[in-house]
């Protein structure tokens, strides 16, 4: 044991000293390069729990810019990505956050999945004047000069959904159980579904909210719970569980015996991406409500699924060409994009004055042309509500005619709010 | 009614016969069909529902089928000849440059080939006409449910019929009550009788339905009953009847909760004991605070997954076997991990139990990192095998899901074997030396290194075991063993570290008590509660429920 | 104190505490600049050797092995950030006195406990107070009913885990999941200056001068040498006439204070204070950072908390995918290549060396037999004792 020891020290300080040696070349600054490649930010979980869906957005966002360095980059400068990863941790994005805006100088940053991932970064952003594409659904009641929100604010995917139930078409369902992780999405998202079916006249009694924490795992007594709130009929449920949940979540409904005929659940957080690791068959005939589906029948859409399938195989990524593309993906996607017309409509990688040119800009997305809202930092989107197929994919029931306007202040909560950064700065009274 | 099963046996008929095969070109459609699928090409949406109610009430399958297609949107028509035709889109497919669908025609699906996609025009599927096609098809669904082989989906029909309660149905359900030999199916179809008769019927056919009600126990008959019992029009005896069955059905409902709470409890204990049994006697009887067993459930729960995979790819037609295979693949691959973690590391740590957890913990990391790199980071998809899914129904009310009970016997049998080796084999006196008397042992012959490596891969290999149950119950993911890990060190310690009795009891008591306080604090006060009632106990027996006595407490 | 280390102690002082800070003042083109965000990343780091002292006084000298100290930092980091919260007043998103995530909670009034976080004082009181008493409550209850060794890890991790589900419950009042967060200023000063950043490293940097010599001090004084002993043999202690108990709830309390302080320093320089630094994970990484520095040496555990969270920053950016890997690999050399962490291997590189040269050996001999007994400790097996 203690010559054991002994060479395996002298092993093991060399090791050290060479990764301690590394180390401390880490603080370097690069000098700002005006000919070279121009370098943006990736900052999306790789470990730690939300790694499950945020590794999917670094994949695409990779891709994108694979893409567009292929056809000569922008303004002639090819983009060179920064990956970090902030490994679930709400601090460490922060700190990685601060490193890509004041170290690597990047121009732009993708990332964030989680409300409090996007909210620890808030202020590394606005007070550095970054620029981040945030491209997740999310509560709204947030408007940042410095954040473009690619994905669907609640009137844009909670409200539609709801409706849906409620039509004679989705079955004119009376009774809502609302049930959410415990976290800031699922609370403002209920607490607008709820202003949002009083208004529509359903009683107090016939809506019910629950709470479950983080990668809750064992849903007997809620199911249970529902199963009572459903007896006689006409109900639904309104499900903005997060991630891992939701799994034992629907086994449990099976298995208690409520269907997807009887009981449906309109799910606002599952999407084909977290489907590939579900056994889909408690899932099948269930709904949920997004602005993009794999099953889009739009040929930039197939496009895109053949490109990112082929990306995944010629990367080597895990699933290779067995993977799905989803909604966040869409919108991580279109969002490098966006920013990159932005960036040749100013000539120049300037946050202010691409943020400028990024209002009112419009792409060919795989879910349709989509439109950069011209003041408030969010995006006009189509509505898609979609049923579970068995293969994991959506059979699209229904989607809105045109684009849909974002409100990230919601009319049924915050009517006197607007969020508005041409005329006004940021969110803004209206007046009576 | 038997003619329309019978219709229905011909569709399935010729659902299985070869789709393109024996097609005889269809005679001219009667003219109110014609003009009918006129309509449904053309722009005026009146038109188009009524279009929808003429061809829906021929109640004929292949028209039904028609417009289950068209509700899909996979109806086109087109221009030939001057006329407008109606067809049916099927596969798609990209031929040089251009798309191509191949397409059928409307009634009888005989094919008329690949044609261009550009020179089909969709019908649209809006709204509203979906809406009118829903109730025609609904109907049918539910016919062919109710004559479907598994009984839980004839049980599912009743369920929405009887939600339903349309004064239609009587007679189907009447019929199928007749002919239905599943005792739980027999029970959901007399409940939808009965709640149907209780929305229609006469008053005095309304106090016999509020009475069956209240003797099937129907809990889904309360808000009706609770109407009726309040309704001033209705009659003395029907609201008296009403009161009866509510108070009946409310007293069975407590009965019903006590039972599945007890289950509930049992199930929760028995996936404590399952994960806590291979840390007890890692942990117990080594004295190795494994944070990697944890890990050692997600590579169990992997092993199910690959070996579903390889089930799937290689005999689909036993797929629903894989899960026998899986339960002693996952109980290897885990025990081969834990055996070379042994022997290549944690050998080197015995008797220094904290720095152990140093080790296990930086080997946890790995053991994630490296199945997130080699699976994917999301998580993967472990299908249950069709034994394990759906339930067995033991009281009105209460269905048992068959996953649950067959984990409750996993725990036990594990347990048992456990027992067996430890305490009927001299494998198990070998290993209780070592834990005992290491030393002493070693004199008298024992080979201590065989015997810790062996132990420690037993451990592993039921941590494994237990990653491959869980797939049953929730996700397959690279960080699956985090979720668990504190409550199987919490087991363990409240049941008295080295003592498997004292694991049994906790994993039953902590069970027990999270399902029993659960519907009273919510899920997470509920656990709050437990972990400081847990605190709390070890104040009482700082070394748990058994504790070690004599010479050796004071370890 | 021997004079040697107070040198060394003073000399570190001034190099963390007042050269890092000019060098962050120079201008940026100059070859000794240092720049804000580095400077802003040595404050979290330090922030976390702070918590590593205490943490390895109570294991590295007493022997008590805490899973739960990301409690006590939260507590603390909690407190300034209820301050911090309360100081943003109307300039938060929604416009209103209340923080802003009571405004979507449907929260109406400012709860009662957060009414006093009004006043600096209180504020500075309770970073110190709260982690310490409910230290003393839980430490109490534990030290006297003679739970230890192993069952005392596995209850503060319980308690860390309870701690983290209620901190996660909205009902508590305290941001849920997302905490606190989006602080503007801290006793009026701009947190965005770099001038107040740099500030709050030399209050950070004094604050670990300060608990280093505070713990120091402890382990120099006849308690300390008690510590030691209930580390090696509680029950010998025991016999001899000492009260075990009061003296490893005495380092608890210490230990529970520093973290508090610890994280009351964090919360302002990294702006966000979440439940998931409170949870199982970051408290058994807090551990590990005390293990892999040297356990038993005050100065492994700074070196630890630095190096481990160094080195995990670094790896996070350059190997994002493997990083884990590398870690992973390194707790694991560690253990089996390094038992009394870097500063014993660097201690025994030492006299090795001098041996080879021939140098007094006596000194570094006496220094490795004096470090190394603090890896393996007194813990066997249960039942392993015959």
């Amino acid at each position: 044991m203690v010559e054991y020891s002994r060479r395996g020290f002298i092993k093991g300080g060399l090791a050290a000293g060479a990764v301690l040696g590394a180390g401390l070349g880490f603080p370097h600054v690069l000098p700002a390069q005006d000919k070279g490649p121009i370098k943006i930010g990736v900052l999306h979980s790789l470990s730690g729990t939300m790694a499950i869906s945020e590794v999917s957005l670094r994949d695409v966002v990779l891709m994108a810019v694979e893409e567009i360095n292929a056809k000569g980059g922008v303004l002639g400068r090819k983009i060179q990505p920064v990956v970090v990863d902030p490994a679930s941790n709400w601090d460490l994005f922060a700190e990685k956050a601060k490193q890509l805006l004041l170290q690597e100088k990047v121009a732009v940053v993708f990332g964030c999945w989680t409300s409090v991932s996007r909210k620890s970064v808030l202020p590394v952003f606005e007070n550095n004047n970054g620029l981040l594409f945030y491209p997740v659904q999310y509560e709204g009641e947030e408007c940042s000069r410095n954040v473009f929100y690619t994905g669907a604010t609640p009137n844009q995917q909670l409200i539609p959904g709801a409706e849906y139930l409620m039509s004679k078409e989705g079955g004119g369902y009376k009774k809502f159980y609302l049930l959410g992780t415990d976290y800031v999405f699922p609370r403002t998202a209920n607490k607008i579904l709820r202003a949002f079916l009083r208004a529509k006249g359903v009683p107090a009694d016939n809506i019910a909210e629950e709470y479950t924490p983080f990668n809750h795992q064992d849903y007997q007594t809620i199911v249970g719970k529902i199963k009572r709130f459903a007896s006689g009929g006409g109900a639904c449920v309104l499900s903005t569980i997060n991630g891992d949940s939701n799994v034992p979540f629907y086994k449990e409904f099976g298995n208690q015996g409520l269907r997807s005929e009887n009981a449906p659940i309109m799910a606002y957080s599952v999407a084909e991406d977290e489907l590939r690791g579900m056994d889909t068959s408690a899932l099948v005939g269930h709904l949920a409500a997004w602005n993009y589906f794999q099953s889009v029948e739009t040929a930039n859409n197939k496009k895109f699924v053949q490109a990112f399938k082929a990306y995944a195989k010629k990367a080597n990524l895990p699933g290779g060409d067995k993977r799905v593309t989803d909604d966040p993906m869409e919108a991580a996607y279109f969002g490098v994009y966006i920013w990159k017309q932005a960036v040749e409509k100013a000539k120049s990688f300037e946050v202010d004055a691409v943020r400028k040119a990024v209002y009112g800009q419009t792409f060919a997305a795989p879910s349709g042309t989509i439109k950069m809202h011209e003041y408030n930092h969010h995006t006009y989107r189509p509505v898609l509500i979609g049923e579970i197929l068995k293969d994991g994919q959506f059979k699209i029931v229904t989607r809105t005619k045109g684009l849909v306007e974002p409100e990230p202040w919601s009319k049924y909560t915050s009517p006197d709010k607007g969020c508005d950064w041409v005329k006004q700065k940021g969110t803004y009274q209206k007046k009576a | 009614m038997r003619p329309r099963f019978l219709v229905l046996l011909s569709l399935v008929a010729w659902l299985a016969a070869p789709a393109a095969g024996h097609a005889t070109p269809a005679a001219a459609p009667p003219p109110d069909i014609a003009r009918a699928l006129a309509a449904l090409a053309g722009e005026d949406a009146d038109k188009r529902e009524a279009a929808v109610a003429v061809l829906g009430r021929t109640r004929d399958p292949k028209w039904l089928r028609f417009l289950a297609a068209l509700r899909e949107g996979s109806v086109y028509s087109r221009t030939r000849g001057g006329k407008t035709e109606i067809v049916v889109g099927g596969s798609k497919s990209t031929r040089g440059d251009q798309d191509v669908i191949e397409i059928a025609a409307a009634y009888d699906r005989a094919p008329l080939g690949a044609v261009p996609l550009a020179a089909l025009k969709e019908v649209p599927a809006d709204r509203r006409l979906r809406l009118a096609v829903k109730p025609f098809l609904d109907a049918d669904e539910t016919r062919a449910q109710l004559a479907d082989p598994d009984p839980a989906v004839r049980r599912g029909a009743a369920v929405k019929l009887g939600n339903q309660a349309e004064a239609g149905a009587v007679a189907m359900v009447e019929e199928a009550l007749f002919k239905e030999p599943d005792r739980w199916a027999r029970h959901a179809l007399a409940e939808a009788l009965a709640l149907i008769r209780l929305a229609h019927g006469a008053p005095d056919v309304r106090v016999g339905a509020a009475r069956a009600l209240g003797e099937l126990h129907s809990a889904s008959a309360v808000p009706a009953l609770q109407r009726l019992a309040a309704d001033a029009a209705a009659s003395p005896a029907e609201r008296e009847a009403a009161v009866l069955a509510i108070r009946r059905i409310e007293r069975w409902g407590l009965l019903t909760a006590a039972v599945e709470t007890g289950f509930q409890g049992a199930s929760l204990a028995s996936i404590l004991l399952l994960m806590a049994l291979g840390l007890a006697i890692v942990f117990g009887l080594m004295g190795v605070i494994n944070m990697a067993h944890g890990e050692l459930m997600a590579l169990g729960a992997y092993a199910t997954f690959v070996v579903q995979n390889w089930f799937r790819a290689a005999w689909p037609a036993w797929f629903d076997a894989y899960f026998l295979v899986a339960l002693p693949v996952s109980f290897l691959v885990a025990g081969a991990v834990g055996l070379g973690l042994e022997r290549g590391v944690i050998r080197f740590l015995y008797g220094r139990p904290l720095e152990t957890l140093l080790l296990t913990w930086g080997a946890s990391l790995i053991i994630q990192q490296g199945l997130r790199l080699w699976f994917g980071a999301a998580n993967v998809d472990v299908s249950a095998p069709a034994w394990l899914s759906g339930g067995v129904p033991v009281m009105a009310g209460l269905t048992l899901p068959y996953n649950r009970v067959f984990i409750i016997a996993l725990a036990a049998v594990s347990v048992a074997a456990t027992y067996w080796l430890l305490f009927r084999t001299s494998a198990g006196l070998r290993i209780r030396a070592v834990t005992q008397n290491r030393a002493m042992s070693a004199c008298l012959g024992v080979r201590a290194g065989v015997v810790d490596a062996t132990t420690f891969a037993f451990g592993a290999g039921l941590a494994g075991l237990a990653g491959c149950a869980l797939t049953q119950i929730g996700n397959v993911g690279p960080s699956l063993g985090q979720n668990y890990i504190v409550d199987s060190f919490m087991v363990v310690v409240t049941g008295g570290v080295g003592k498997l009795a004292g694991t049994i009891l906790a994993a039953a008591g902590l069970g027990g008590l999270t399902k029993g306080i659960e519907p009273a604090l919510g899920a997470v006060f509920g656990k709050v509660a437990i972990l400081v009632g847990v605190i709390l106990f070890l104040q009482r027996r700082p070394a748990g429920l058994f504790a070690a006595r004599g010479r050796n407490a004071e370890a | 104190m021997p004079r040697r280390e107070t040198v060394a102690l003073g000399i570190a002082a001034v190099g963390l505490a007042v050269v890092l800070p000019v060098c962050n003042a120079l201008p940026a083109g100059s070859p000794l600049a240092v720049s804000n965000f580095t400077l802003n990343l040595f404050g979290k780091f330090l922030t976390y050797a702070i918590l590593a002292l205490g943490l390895d006084l109570l294991w590295g000298y007493a022997g008590v092995l805490s899973l739960g100290h990301g409690v006590f930092f939260g507590l603390g980091a909690y407190a300034m950030g209820m301050h911090l919260m309360l100081e943003i007043g109307a300039k938060s998103v929604y416009q209103s006195a209340l923080p802003d995530f009571m405004v979507w909670n449907q929260v109406k009034a400012l709860p009662l406990f957060w009414r006093p976080f009004h006043s600096v004082p209180f504020t500075l009181a309770a970073i110190v107070l709260v982690p310490a008493l409910f230290g003393l409550a839980f430490g109490y209850l534990a030290f006297r009913s003679r739970i230890r060794g192993v069952y005392f890890a596995i209850i503060t991790q319980a308690l860390a885990l309870s701690a983290w589900l209620v901190f996660n419950r909205n009902e508590m009042k305290l941001g849920g999941t997302n905490g606190l967060a989006d602080f503007k200023t801290i006793f009026g000063y701009p947190l965005n200056q770099p001038g107040t950043q740099r500030a709050l490293y030399v209050v950070t940097a004094l604050t670990l001068v300060a608990a280093y010599a505070l713990c120091r001090w402890i382990t120099l004084t006849r308690a300390g040498k008690v510590l030691v002993a209930i580390r090696d043999s509680e029950t010998r202690v025991l016999f001899s006439g000492y009260s075990p108990a009061a003296y490893k709830l005495f380092v608890f309390v210490v230990s529970a204070a520093l973290a508090g302080v610890a994280g009351a320093l964090y919360a302002p320089q990294v702006g966000i204070i979440t439940p998931a630094k409170i949870g199982v994970l970051p408290s058994i990484e807090m551990v590990v950072w005390v293990a892999a520095g040297g356990r038993g040496t005050l100065y492994g555990a700074v070196i630890g908390a630095f190096g481990v969270n160094w080195i995990q920053s670094w790896l996070t950016t350059s190997y994002p995918d493997l990083w884990l890997l590398f870690l992973g690999g390194l707790f694991m050399g560690a253990v089996l290549f390094f038992p009394d962490g870097i500063v014993g291997a660097l201690g025994r590189l030492a006299a090795r060396a001098r041996r080879l040269t021939g140098g007094p050996t006596d000194r570094a001999r006496l220094d490795a037999a004096l470090l190394s007994p603090a890896a393996p400790g007194p813990a066997r097996p249960p039942g392993s004792e015959p």
